[in-house]
């Protein structure tokens, strides 16, 4: 099997303007790409043909002393910016989430577990040495070392052997098949540096901007790389990027024009910025969630009943509007969103009935019990929803507290330590990585510690499985299964917010994460 | 009669011997007081949930990668054999290494510590002056109508919190005028203007916290002064009131004001957090900030004791003041 780039007629389209090739048609073609781009919350015209030059400053979220420039320490929003903007990966991905090439110029199989990456021939890293084949096997197998800290080491633990053949092609074995592989590699921790870099002052990568200026916890200067191998790309001179951690600071920075960019607006912003001329919002949906976690290794939480009853008493569209001003897509206790190719939209929608769950609570000999519920600011929304469910679990003979705790070290003390915590997880770009990682009996963070063998079987024959038809078949059944008996109730995804100076241009939502998936350094340009 | 309330100064070497022992001693002591310090501020840190490895690895930590960077770090020493290490390197003069950044601390630190000195210090000149003015002149005209309307201000001053002041500040010059920006925006090769620009609305902000607080101790110590005899006295004898403040009341007051000065500046360096936040400005605060919340304990040992180690400077600074403005407090 070749993988082929899949170019879809969005992309297609979003690519024509980005080209500017046929501007002439520009007319006919914004009428249907308005229509087809239906997750773009501004209804802004077709941008015209691209402008070279200009500065912007980008603001995100967050930025400390942990920013780095190594890709594969990658946790926050800032790092994967960052990171893209000075290195590429193999592959990158378009506004599906399908894999599209980006170094590697072909990735082929016959088997789903031998995998043959070709390379781009014309790359050159910023100190002007060649892209080879060291440097991919390089940069995939240091994931495999603990000594990395790197945060998709469960991933790269799947490579079995990673090996050049010749100084243009790589040999991937992994351990077991996988067709998903190309979508793997676009992950920003895959990105590619050169063979034996240790030392992370600066970046040596391929990337559309050069890093100018690195101070961890200040800012990230990168200015136009011009021997960029995508010719004709960057559009911009330079990008500033800075951290705003004050999400006021953060919107007050766009709208007195001090930054054009900013990630991770608040939905009590939004109208903020929409009513403020020559700026926008734009509304990503995506996989993130924030879930309640029901621990099926602890009594009363492993009772069957209680996990159900618990599930009925969410009322999502309570918590899509009062928590999340609707930018939130409704959740079926599942964790694949409907953005992604594998949704299974014929799992009856669950909803809100105290009937049901005082049933449910009866049946698991829980009415009138008191339990705590540990919630806290790490798990974006899961104080108020704790609230919302503190509410309806009195009507439903249920006494349940809530500790709400502090972020801050929430993650290595509270989270699934206890009977009944908040979770929160964020977008992943295959529905086979998300359960591998997530809900696999056996995974790190099963979250819930649910072990179903049928699941786990389900999992290793979609990954191996090249028909794309039964594919979809197995992660439908494997959706029925969470959804069913999961001990996470998942009632909303959480739309990802931007803001943005409408004198940016190229902007639009890949689902991975807010600012294009974090992809916008060679695709935006400066209308100023 | 020029001193009525001053003795004879006495002979000037004898006067520095003893400021000179002061500072000795007081030096002595506040080394005393670092080090009791760090021990506090470490064992209240390893109280914390959580350690750099940890929070590192965040949510997708493995026990195996928490392990391994743990063993990298050290961190799985015991806590007085990970506490000595930090003691001998800072006798040497080594600040350690921060983990989390990768970066040897005092690099860090130097490039915060002017960031902050330089708002404490823009803050400072303006806010000094101004408070004395305002509490000497409060003073002065105390149970008027402006001295009524000055403590007012100063009140509110005093009860509006800074975020307040910073926030609607830069909803009006930044986000509605346009005028200043509203983040700090420092960079090497700013102009003066520039510069300028990017600093009104922080300094501000600080300052109004701060003036308000020295304009209203000034004023009490002056006023506390006014009331006693040998202002009475001065003033029968027919002193012009310019020369009375001036060189009878203030050589008295120093002291209360000099020490309400330094509370306040010593506030500028550590307290500027909530401005740090608001203008994300990189000053040290935030970066303390950051070293609690990544358990990055070689730099948050080092924050604090550079905090209280400009607080010690500070009072000392006021004491010394004190003394040399006051010539009877040396005797005691």
């Amino acid at each position: 099997m070749t993988w082929k780039p899949s170019i879809s007629r969005r992309e297609l389209m979003g690519g024509a303007f980005g080209a500017g090739l046929i501007a002439s048609t520009g007319g006919l073609l914004s009428g249907c790409g308005r229509s087809a781009r239906h997750t773009i919350s501004n209804p802004e015209a077709a941008p015209g043909p691209p402008r070279y030059g200009g500065r912007i400053r980008v603001a995100s979220l967050a930025s400390s002393t942990a920013d780095t420039l190594d890709p594969a320490k990658a946790a926050l929003s800032t790092d994967y910016i960052r990171h893209n903007m000075f290195y590429n990966g193999l592959t990158r991905y378009d506004r599906l989430l399908n894999a599209q090439p980006e170094l590697a110029e072909s990735i082929d199989t016959t088997d789903q577990q031998s995998w043959r990456v070709k390379l781009r021939k014309d790359v050159v890293f910023h100190d002007g040495k060649p892209l080879t084949s060291a440097d991919v096997v390089f940069s995939l197998l240091r994931h495999k070392a603990a000594a990395t800290a790197s945060k998709v080491k469960a991933v790269a633990d799947q490579f079995a052997d990673v090996r050049a053949d010749g100084s243009n092609e790589v040999l991937i074995q992994l351990t077991g098949r996988n067709v998903d592989l190309p979508a793997l590699l676009a992950q920003s921790q895959f990105l590619i540096i050169r063979d034996g870099t240790t030392e992370f002052h600066t970046a040596n990568g391929t990337g559309p901007f050069r890093c100018a200026e690195f101070r961890p916890g200040e800012r990230t200067v990168g200015v136009r790389n011009p021997n960029y191998w995508k010719h004709s790309r960057p559009y911009l001179d330079s990008i500033e990027l800075i951290g705003i951690p004050d999400e006021i600071s953060r919107v007050n920075a766009l709208l007195s024009g001090d930054v054009h960019l900013i990630n991770a607006v608040s939905p009590l912003s939004t109208r903020r910025i929409d009513e403020t001329p020559g700026y926008a919002v734009m509304a990503t949906p995506s996989g993130l969630y924030t879930d309640l976690i029901m621990q099926q290794t602890m009594l009363p939480t492993a009772n069957p009943h209680f996990t159900l009853g618990m599930k009925y008493l969410f009322d999502r569209e309570l918590i899509q509007r009062a928590i999340f001003g609707n930018y939130a897509t409704i959740a079926n206790d599942q964790p694949i969103p409907p953005t992604n190719r594998y949704y299974n939209p014929e799992i009856p929608q669950r909803t809100y009935d105290p009937d049901r769950a005082k049933y449910h609570i009866r049946m698991a000999g829980l009415t009138g019990a008191r339990l705590p519920m540990f919630a806290s600011p790490a798990a974006e929304g899961s104080v108020d929803m704790a609230s919302v469910l503190q509410e309806y679990g009195s009507k439903a003979g249920l006494s349940l507290a809530v500790n709400r705790v502090p972020a801050d070290g929430y993650w290595s003390t509270h989270w699934m330590k206890h009977p009944l915590t908040f979770g929160n997880t964020n977008p992943r770009p295959t529905a086979d990585l998300l359960f591998s990682l997530c809900y696999k009996s056996d995974a790190a963070w099963n979250e819930s510690h649910w072990n179903n063998p049928t699941f786990d079987r389900l999992l290793v024959e979609a990954r191996g499985e090249p028909d794309e038809q039964r594919r979809k078949t197995l992660y439908g059944e494997m959706q029925q299964l969470v959804h069913d008996q999961c001990g996470v109730a998942i009632p909303v995804f959480i739309s990802l917010i931007d803001g943005n100076d409408q004198r940016l241009k190229g902007l639009y939502p890949i689902p991975i994460g807010g600012l294009m998936g974090y992809l916008f350094a060679d695709q935006v340009w400066w209308e100023g | 009669m020029a001193s009525i309330a001053a003795n004879p100064p006495k002979r000037p070497s004898s006067t520095v011997r003893e400021i000179l022992l002061l500072i000795l001693i007081r030096t002595a002591y506040a080394l005393l007081t670092l080090f009791l310090v760090s021990i506090v501020v470490f064992v209240i840190s390893g109280l914390l949930p959580g350690d750099a490895a940890q929070e590192m690895l965040g949510q997708s930590a493995t026990p195996g990668q928490v392990a391994a960077l743990r063993h990298e770090y050290g961190l799985d020493l015991p806590a007085h054999i990970r506490y000595l290490s930090w003691v001998r390197g800072m006798f040497g003069g080594n600040a350690g290494r921060s983990i989390v950044a990768n970066m040897p601390v005092s690099e860090i630190i130097a490039d915060r510590l002017p960031n902050s000195l330089v708002l404490a210090g823009l803050t400072t000149a303006i806010a000094v002056p101004l408070a004395l003015f305002i509490g000497i002149y409060s003073a002065v005209k105390r149970g008027t109508l402006i001295d009524r309307a000055l403590n007012i201000t100063t009140l509110s001053m005093v009860a509006m919190p800074e975020f307040l002041v910073a926030t609607i500040g830069v909803l009006i010059f930044a986000v509605h005028l346009r005028w200043l920006p509203s983040i700090t925006l420092t960079s090497k090769d700013t102009t003066w203007g520039e510069f300028l620009r990017s600093y009104a609305l922080p300094v501000l902000s600080l300052a109004v916290v701060v003036i308000a607080q020295m304009a209203r101790m000034t004023r009490a110590a002056v006023v506390d002064q006014l009331g006693r005899p040998y202002v009475e006295m001065a003033v029968l004898k027919g002193v012009p009131p310019r020369r009375l403040i001036l060189w009878h009341v203030l050589p008295n007051a120093i002291g209360p004001i000099a020490n309400a000065v330094a509370l306040s500046l010593s506030y500028l360096l550590g307290g500027a957090i909530i401005v740090e936040t608001i203008f994300n400005y990189p000053g040290l605060a935030s970066l303390m900030v950051n070293a609690v919340t990544s358990r990055d304990m070689a730099l948050l040992q080092t924050c604090a004791m550079i905090f209280c180690g400009a607080y010690l400077l500070l009072v000392l600074i006021a004491d010394v003041a004190a003394i040399l403005a006051n010539p009877r407090l040396r005797s005691q």
